[in-house]
C-alpha cells in the first residue's frame, strides 16, 4: 500500500523504517509502517486523531520507552543502526535526536538556564553564554529576550516559549528535530514564525513534524506521510500508514482514495 | 446590592421551552451549602479556641523563666520543664535527621524509578498499611530492635533509640507525601528533560524535585508535628518523668514534653495540673515555632522555583 519515495530527494536517509508494528502492551497501536525519512528535509505526518502519528514520532528518540509496555517490532534504523539494538544507549540517542512537544514545556527556571541545562548535563565544554546567545538567535528569539535572560522561562508568551523549547533542543547540536504538533497551542502569527524558523533549521537538521493542520503540512514539508485509523473489534483504534510520498504528490495527485478524501477535507 | 431580575433579558421562546432555569431555587441551594460549610468551620474553631483559652488561663500565670529552666521537683512550685523540653527538641532533631532522607529517598524511588510492577505495588500497599499501625506497636518494635538488638549503637533507652522509633513511625507518612508531591509535577517536565538526553536522576534532581519540594516539606512537617506529640511509643522505649539533668544524645535517661504533661495531669495535687497546662503551652510554642520555620522555608523554595 505504501509508495516509497521513487524520486530520491535529499542526500541520504536519516531513518529507515520497515515492517514496523508499534505496540502498547498487547495492543497493536500502529501497524506495518514503511518509511524512509530523507536527511535535511522536512517530513510531515498527517492524519486523523488516534492514527498513531505521535507514536511513530516518539519511537524515533525512544521516548516511548518511558511508557510501560510500549514496544516495537520490525526495523527502525537511524543512519543504518538499529534503534532498538542493545548497543544503542537511549540517553545518548536523545542527545542526537531533539524533540519539541505539543504544549510548550519550558523548565520552570530562567530562560538562560533552560538552554544551559541540556548543554551542561551533556558535558558541554565551550562558552555557555555564547551557546545561549547562538541558540536563541537560531530560534529567532534573541532580540526578544536578550534583556531578560534571568527571568523565568514561563514569563514569556506561548509562542516565545515554544521557540525557547526549540532553542533548548538545538543548543545540544542534535542531528534530527522531532516536532509533535508544535504549533497547535499557538496563535497564527506565532505559528508562521515557527514555520519560518523550520525552513531555516532544515539547512542543518532533519525535521519530522506531526501536524493536524494540513495547510501547515503543505506549506512547510517536503515529504508527507498520511496515516489513517480503523476501528478494532475491541472498540479501540488501530493506526496504519496509508501513503508516503513527496508533499506535492500527496496534496495534488495521491494514489489512495483515502488520502484524496482527507487532504480535500472530506473527513478527518 | 440590588436584587437581580432573572427576567431582565427578553427571552427567546424556544429556549424557554427547553430550559427551566429556576434561578432562585439554585441560589437557595447555594446559600444552604455556604451556611453549612460555614457552620462546619466555626464548630471546629470554637472547640479548638475553647481548649486553647482554657489551657492559657490555667497555664499562663505559671509560665515563667523559672519554670522553663528548672528540673523536676516534688513540689509543684519548684518543678520545671527543662529536661523534657530539651528531650523533645533532641527527639525532633534525631527523628527529622533519619526520617527525612530515608522517607524522601524511598518516595523518589517508588515514584520515579520503580515503575509499575508487582514489587512496587506490594510495597505501596504495605506502606499504606504501615501508616495506620497504632503507635504503641512501633514502640514495641523500637524496644525490641533499637533498645535491645542495637544496644551497642543506641545505648539502650536513649534519645537515639526513641528518635529512631519515631522516625520509623512517621516514615510511611513522609513517603506517601513525597509520592503525592512528585505525582503532582506534570510529566511533560520529565519528558522535556529526558528528551534532552538527561538521565532519569538528572531530570529528577534538576527539575522534578525542586517543583515537588514545597509539597514534600509540608508533608514532612505534618509528620514531625505528629511525632512530637506522640506519647505511647516513648513510654515503651522508656522515657522517664523525673530526669534531673539535661538529656544527651546517647545518655540513659531522657524525658519528653508529652510524657511530662501526662505525668503531671495524673497527679492528685491541683498545683501539678497547673504545671501540666503550662507544659502544654510550651509544647504548643515548640510546634508553632517548628511550623513557622517550615512555612518560611517552603515560601523561600517557592520563590526560588519561578
Amino acid at each position: 500500500m505504501q509508495t516509497n519515495p521513487s524520486t530520491a530527494v535529499g542526500t541520504g536517509i536519516t531513518f529507515h523504517v520497515a515492517q514496523a508494528n508499534y505496540y502498547y502492551g498487547s495492543f497493536l497501536a500502529v501497524s506495518n509502517v514503511n518509511l524512509d525519512i530523507p536527511e535535511r528535509k522536512i517530513t510531515a505526518f498527517i492524519g486523523p486523531s488516534g492514527c498513531g502519528k505521535s507514536t511513530v514520532l516518539r519511537c524515533f528518540n525512544r521516548l516511548n520507552d518511558l511508557i510501560p509496555g510500549a514496544h516495537v517490532e520490525g526495523t527502525i534504523q537511524y543512519r543504518g543502526v538499529d534503534l532498538y539494538d542493545k548497543s544503542v544507549d537511549a540517553t545518548e540517542l536523545r542527545r542526537r535526536i531533539g524533540m519539541v512537544f505539543q504544549k510548550p514545556n519550558p523548565f520552570p527556571k530562567s530562560i538562560y538556564e533552560n538552554i544551559a541545562f541540556g548543554a551542561r548535563i551533556n558535558g558541554y565544554k565551550g562558552d555557555m553564554d555564547e551557546l545561549v546567545e547562538q541558540s536563541l538567535r537560531k530560534a529567532a528569539l534573541w532580540e526578544e529576550v536578550k534583556d531578560k535572560l534571568k527571568e523565568s522561562g514561563l514569563s514569556i508568551s506561548g509562542g516565545q516559549q515554544q521557540r525557547l523549547c526549540i532553542a533548548r533542543a538545538i543548543a545540544i547540536e542534535p542531528e534530527v528535530l522531532l516536532m509533535d504538533e508544535p504549533c497547535s497551542a499557538l496563535d497564527p502569527i506565532s505559528t508562521l514564525r515557527v514555520e519560518d524558523l523550520m525552513h531555516e533549521l532544515k539547512e542543518q537538521f532533519t525535521i519530522i513534524i506531526v501536524t493536524h493542520n494540513m495547510q501547515q503540512a503543505s506549506r512547510v514539508s517536503d515529504m508527507t506521510a498520511f496515516y489513517n485509523a480503523q476501528a478494532t473489534e475491541k472498540g479501540g483504534k488501530q493506526g496504519y500508514l496509508v501513503e508516503y510520498a513527496p508533499t506535492q504528490t500527496i496534496f495534488n495527485n495521491p494514489t489512495e482514495q483515502a488520502t484524496q478524501d482527507y487532504v480535500s477535507g472530506r473527513f478527518g | 446590592m440590588t436584587a437581580t431580575d432573572p427576567n431582565a433579558f427578553s427571552q427567546s421562546s424556544s429556549a424557554e421551552q427547553h430550559f427551566s432555569s429556576d434561578l432562585s431555587g439554585r441560589y437557595r441551594l447555594d446559600n444552604i451549602f455556604r451556611i453549612a460549610s460555614w457552620v462546619a468551620t466555626v464548630t471546629a474553631l470554637v472547640v479548638l479556641a475553647f481548649l486553647l483559652i482554657d489551657v492559657l488561663i490555667d497555664g499562663i500565670p505559671r509560665l515563667d523563666w523559672q519554670f522553663i529552666t528548672s528540673f523536676p521537683s516534688r513540689s509543684a512550685e519548684r518543678a520545671g520543664i527543662l529536661a523534657p523540653l530539651v528531650g523533645t527538641i533532641w527527639l525532633l532533631f534525631v527523628t527529622a535527621l533519619f526520617a527525612f532522607p530515608i522517607g524522601v529517598g524511598a518516595g523518589i524511588f517508588l515514584e520515579e524509578f520503580a515503575g509499575d510492577n508487582l514489587f512496587a505495588r506490594i510495597l505501596e500497599v504495605n506502606i499504606g498499611n504501615l501508616a495506620a499501625v497504632p503507635s504503641i506497636i512501633y514502640g514495641l518494635l523500637g524496644l525490641a530492635v533499637f533498645v535491645r538488638v542495637f544496644l551497642p549503637i543506641t545505648g539502650g533507652r536513649t534519645v537515639f533509640s526513641a528518635g529512631l522509633t519515631l522516625a520509623l513511625l512517621i516514615l510511611p507518612v513522609i513517603i506517601v507525601a513525597t509520592r503525592e508531591a512528585l505525582r503532582a509535577v506534570p510529566s511533560s517536565l520529565r519528558q522535556a528533560g529526558m528528551a534532552l538526553g538527561a538521565t532519569r536522576w538528572q531530570t529528577v534532581r534538576e527539575h522534578v524535585l525542586p517543583q515537588a519540594f514545597p509539597g514534600i516539606l509540608t508533608g514532612t512537617i505534618l509528620a514531625l508535628s505528629r511525632a512530637i506529640g506522640e506519647t505511647a511509643p516513648l513510654i515503651v522505649i522508656g522515657a522517664q518523668t523525673f530526669v534531673p539533668f539535661v538529656p544527651s544524645f546517647r545518655g540513659t535517661g531522657f524525658s519528653a514534653l508529652p510524657i511530662q504533661i501526662f505525668n503531671w495531669v495524673g497527679r492528685p495535687q491541683a498545683e501539678f495540673h497547673v504545671n501540666a497546662a503550662a507544659g502544654i503551652i510550651v509544647l504548643m510554642i515548640v510546634l508553632v515555632a517548628m511550623n513557622a520555620t517550615a512555612i518560611y522555608l517552603r515560601n523561600r523554595f517557592q520563590a526560588e522555583k519561578m
